[in-house]
């Protein structure tokens, strides 16, 4: 007895491990976790937090442009809140073992992604609230059932992003809702970016379940709770009818009501174009990279000199110690 | 938080309701219960052009914080650079209401920061200079907010009781405003051979333009002296240049001033009929 404790074997400490998702119980950072585990929710953890960091671009843009300073207000604490996000994803990949700075390297290099959707250009105002309406609205469907992911601090986070999103969508519906009350022009921007908008958020819950490699293992793992296919099926059945609401026209001429299923049947999104915008081919890509490198770059001079004042002030404080 | 209901609410409850979405969550009204009548003992006049001129610098300065978005050094950077943007937004927008009730026009706050051109702004210089690298824009920040907190702690004892509210809200504010320039102006100061050599150009560069701050306040020798402090901390030179001639208070500008201010109105005046 005496000579097995704090000695388990690691088929213990696997089955452990396995008992303990099965009981549907969280996973904390010192307990111990299979490394497939621990990598793949580093990887998801860290591209998501990239997501929300490139995801800043985009609307961005137009926090300097914004007509009114209501609006103004709204999208900058908006763009801030997701920076935000971006901070505390980082620190729930960090309790996994990684680093900030290695993660922001690896995303700079490319060897890490961030979502397809972020590639793709906001080209008027009315884009920050369709954004706002589908973006954020595929993220809360993505992220609602990761608030019961198996790893603890990425659960916990997820709360917190996602009541937070909840605010940016209603936000944004509420933009949208205002803009189709006013002039010809403003509804036809909406109807424009809507256009535009609504494949690609269609193709953020990834490839169909057929050609998803990573997808089994994420959901025995409990990491991942649902398929893209049914995420991505509920999103459409959720948005169908605030669009209606809304007076906007969903662009899929297959979408209708199927009494049978319960569900909205629509067209499939062009997979080809997710395949290339991951890629790296979609219209924003080099741009948006290059816009997150060179912010690194101009700012490693201020990081240079942050480190330096710290390490001087600790030499300042030995010194005064001794003396 | 059930998987759905967050979502599907969203359709609901949306019509003339849009007072509930205006200033985000968590936000005070600092003017809840406070009587917006101009007191008979003050120029209202007078109490508008200064409610004017410090929501133009605070507007013209939240907008090159805007700037940064997405371009910061580090995400914390990023977020306080932001939040500093945001309170400095909201110190604008009420000055533009209370300058909209004592001028006598009757004017929205968007009619002030969209529908005036750039003669008509009445901010500093300092406010609008382009933002330059990490050391030009905390060094501005630094000066900007220990003028303004100087200069809205006594405010805070004016006799109007609106622009007393908005000033002591604002004190809270641009406490921390100072308290994160002051900080990194001591480390870039203090930091590398590369970051002291940066704060050097950013004090010679924005110096000339400190001047127009004290145009008409009492405040020039405490905000110097608590200028100082900072810069003798941070290894820094205290420069004595000669001032420019000519002020943003009384609408003369860099060239700067107009492009920041297209880039502002754009959208606003493509649709002067719309409804945002």
């Amino acid at each position: 007895m005496t000579e097995a404790v704090g000695r388990d074997t690691e088929p213990d400490l696997e089955s452990h491990f396995e008992a303990t998702i099965a009981r549907d119980q969280r996973i904390e950072p010192r307990d111990w976790m299979p490394e497939g585990y621990r990598r793949t929710l580093i990887r998801q953890v860290a591209q998501h937090a990239h997501s929300e960091i490139i995801g800043m671009q985009p609307e961005g843009e137009w926090i300097t442009k914004a007509p009114s300073l209501r609006r103004k207000a709204i999208l900058f604490a908006k763009v801030q809140d997701e920076a935000g996000h971006g901070l505390y994803l980082y620190s729930a990949a960090e309790t996994l073992g990684a680093d900030r700075a290695d993660l922001t390297q690896r995303l700079l290099e490319g060897r890490q992604k961030y979502s397809s959707i972020f590639n793709y250009p906001a080209l008027s105002f009315a884009d920050v609230g369709v954004i706002g309406w589908f973006v954020d609205g595929a993220a809360i469907c993505n992220q609602v059932p990761l608030c019961r992911s198996s790893y603890g601090p990425y659960a916990r986070a997820m709360v917190r992003v996602c009541k937070e999103e909840s605010f940016h969508q209603r936000q944004a519906y509420e933009l949208l809702m205002t803009m189709m009350r006013g002039t010809d022009a403003q509804r036809e921007m909406v109807q424009d970016a809507v256009d535009r908008w609504w494949w690609p958020s269609l193709m953020m819950f990834g490839p169909p379940d057929d050609d998803s490699p990573n997808s089994a293992q994420s959901m025995a793992w409990k990491i991942k709770r649902h398929s893209n296919d049914e995420l991505r099926r509920r999103f459409v059945d959720m948005t169908v009818p605030q669009a209606a609401k809304l007076g906007v026209t969903l662009p899929d001429p297959e979408l209708r009501w199927n009494e049978e299923r319960g569900h909205h049947d629509f067209g499939t999104p062009d997979f080809s174009e997710l395949k290339e915008v991951i890629s790296g081919n979609g219209p924003c890509n080099a741009q948006r990279m290059e816009r997150r490198r060179t912010a690194h770059e101009e700012g490693a001079w201020v990081r240079a000199a942050a480190g330096a004042h710290a390490a001087k002030q600790a030499a300042r404080a030995r010194e005064e110690a001794v003396a | 938080m059930s998987d759905d209901h967050v979502y599907l609410s969203l359709a609901e409850g949306h019509d003339d309701s849009d007072a509930r979405w205006a200033f985000g969550t968590g936000f005070e009204d600092p003017l809840h219960g406070v009587d917006t009548a101009v007191p008979e003992t003050v120029d209202a006049a007078r109490l508008a052009a200064t409610c004017l001129a410090l929501g133009d610098d605070a507007l013209v300065l939240a907008q090159r914080l805007a700037e940064w978005v997405t371009r910061a050094p580090e995400l914390e950077e990023e977020m306080a650079l932001a939040n500093i943007g945001l309170d400095l937004l909201g110190q604008a927008r009420l000055l533009y209401a209370r300058c909209g009730q004592t001028d006598g026009t009757g004017r929205t706050e968007d009619a002030y920061a969209y529908f005036r051109d750039t003669g008509d702004f009445r901010n500093v210089r300092l406010a609008e200079l382009p933002n330059g690298d990490f050391a030009h824009s905390v060094l501005r920040l630094l000066m900007f907010a220990s003028w303004r907190l100087a200069h809205f702690t006594e405010l805070a004892g004016t006799p109007d009781p609106v622009l007393a509210a908005i000033a002591a809200k604002g004190v809270k504010e641009l406490t921390y405003h100072r308290q994160y320039a002051a900080e990194w102006v001591v480390r870039l100061g203090d930091g590398t051979e590369e970051s002291h050599a940066r704060m050097l150009t950013a004090l010679e560069s924005q110096a000339p333009y400190w001047e127009e701050l004290f145009a008409a306040e009492d405040v020039r020798d405490a905000v110097l002296a608590d200028l100082r402090q900072v810069l003798d901390a941070a290894g820094l030179p205290v420069p004595d240049p000669a001032p420019l001639p000519g002020s943003g208070r009384d609408g003369e500008h860099t060239e700067h001033l107009a492009p920041l201010l297209a880039e502002l109105q754009s959208v606003a005046r493509a649709h002067p009929e719309a409804t945002w």
